[in-house]
């Protein structure tokens, strides 16, 4: 059992459809999942694997992209796998990064096993600590519709961790080529030269 | 230091090498090697660089450098090598450009024996992965090696790691 009520599809389907120009990093697993079936696009890269890596690649895109806003949708045994990168994030502080974790409490793709923010780890005072300006555990709606917003506004780097409950979905993400998803975010992001 | 008194110039030559390849994020975990290196880099405006709290992290942030249309690479040491492995799996199967400036411990002179495992299997490990590794045991040899192996890295969307042998780094002699 999650502490969450909130359905994860729903809360990608509010956070996506705030997008505007913002690129947006998915970590593997049911976050991947969620994006891809609710609002695919050219400018969310989706890893499949490389599991903790997706708050760190966050950090390398927001740099380069300085004006973009940049938002990594990732999961709690995800962010989990990679959390010392949250020292690095917070101490670095790029404005334009928010990483968003779907917090199911679960890891849902390896059998429902618990992860630690079941046994009560808070990730947000964590990324607090570390050094994130804007932090925040995510446990009903209006709060969402609070924060979806200002995840996009480049006020210095932001982590919320948003509680949703334990539903899991088909999977109907099909895409999962990496050279193919490299390469359609950075003809979209880039144009063709990228490509070349 | 057991070699020469006067600082080594190899990293210099990196730094120009990097420079010409219009790197523009550097991230690295610290290490003495690469201690002049990684100042020439943060004495440069157009540089980002980045400390990282392990090698994995450097691995995951180039690929999104490298998303966002920019150069990067990683500066770490042969202890950090195992770390890198499963994030390879990025660079293999997007075709993502990753350069890797590695320096060798555990080969040459070395006074601690914990460094032997992964410095004796550094260059082996990431073959094994895929990773092309251009080896360098002469100083004169770094800067050309890492400009080219980068180059190649960029063009072609491939991994590569660049060794810099423990004979040239010098090591520190306990006898004394």
């Amino acid at each position: 059992m999650s502490s969450g009520h909130m359905d994860r599809r729903d809360v990608a389907r509010k956070l996506l459809a705030a997008r505007g120009d913002a690129l947006v990093v998915t970590g593997l697993g049911s976050t991947c999942y969620d994006a891809g079936a609710v609002a695919d696009h050219p400018l969310t890269f989706y890893f499949w694997g490389g599991m903790g890596a997706a708050a760190m690649a966050g950090l390398g895109l927001a740099l380069a992209q300085k004006k973009r806003p940049v938002l990594v949708l990732t999961g709690d045994g995800e962010m989990l796998m990679g959390l010392g990168a949250l020292a690095t994030l917070g101490t670095q502080g790029p404005p334009n990064l928010s990483i968003v974790v779907i917090d199911n409490e679960l890891y849902s793709e390896t059998g429902m096993q618990k992860t630690h923010t079941a046994r009560g780890l808070d990730m947000a005072g964590m990324a607090k600590a570390a050094g994130f300006k804007r932090t925040a555990t995510i446990r009903n709606e209006a709060e969402l519709d609070d924060w979806v917003p200002r995840l996009y506004q480049p006020e210095g780097a932001a982590f919320v961790a948003i509680k949703v409950n334990d539903a899991r979905y088909p999977l109907t993400s099909k895409v999962r080529d990496g050279s193919l998803i490299k390469n359609r975010f950075r003809e979209a992001l880039l144009g063709p030269a990228a490509l070349e | 230091m057991a070699t020469a008194t006067k600082p080594a110039t190899w990293p210099d030559e990196i730094y120009d090498a990097f420079r010409r390849l219009d790197i523009r994020q550097v991230a690295y975990v610290p290490d003495a090697g690469h201690t002049r290196l990684i100042n020439a880099c943060e004495a440069d405006r157009d540089m980002q660089v980045i400390s990282c709290t392990t090698e994995e992290e450097g691995v995951a942030m180039l690929s999104g450098t490298w998303l966002g249309g920019e150069r990067g690479a990683l500066l770490m040491q042969s202890s950090g090598v195992g770390n890198t492995i499963n994030l390879l799996s990025i660079s293999l199967e997007c075709r993502m450009p990753l350069v890797m400036v590695v320096t060798m411990r555990g080969e040459w002179g070395e006074f601690n024996p914990w460094q032997l495992p992964m410095g004796q299997k550094a260059g082996a490990v990431f073959e094994e992965m895929g990773v092309i590794v251009y080896r360098v045991e002469k100083a004169e040899e770094i800067g050309p090696t890492t400009y080219a192996a980068a180059l190649m890295a960029f063009n072609t969307g491939r991994p590569v790691a660049i060794l810099i042998a423990q004979c040239v780094i010098g090591f520190k002699d306990w006898s004394k």
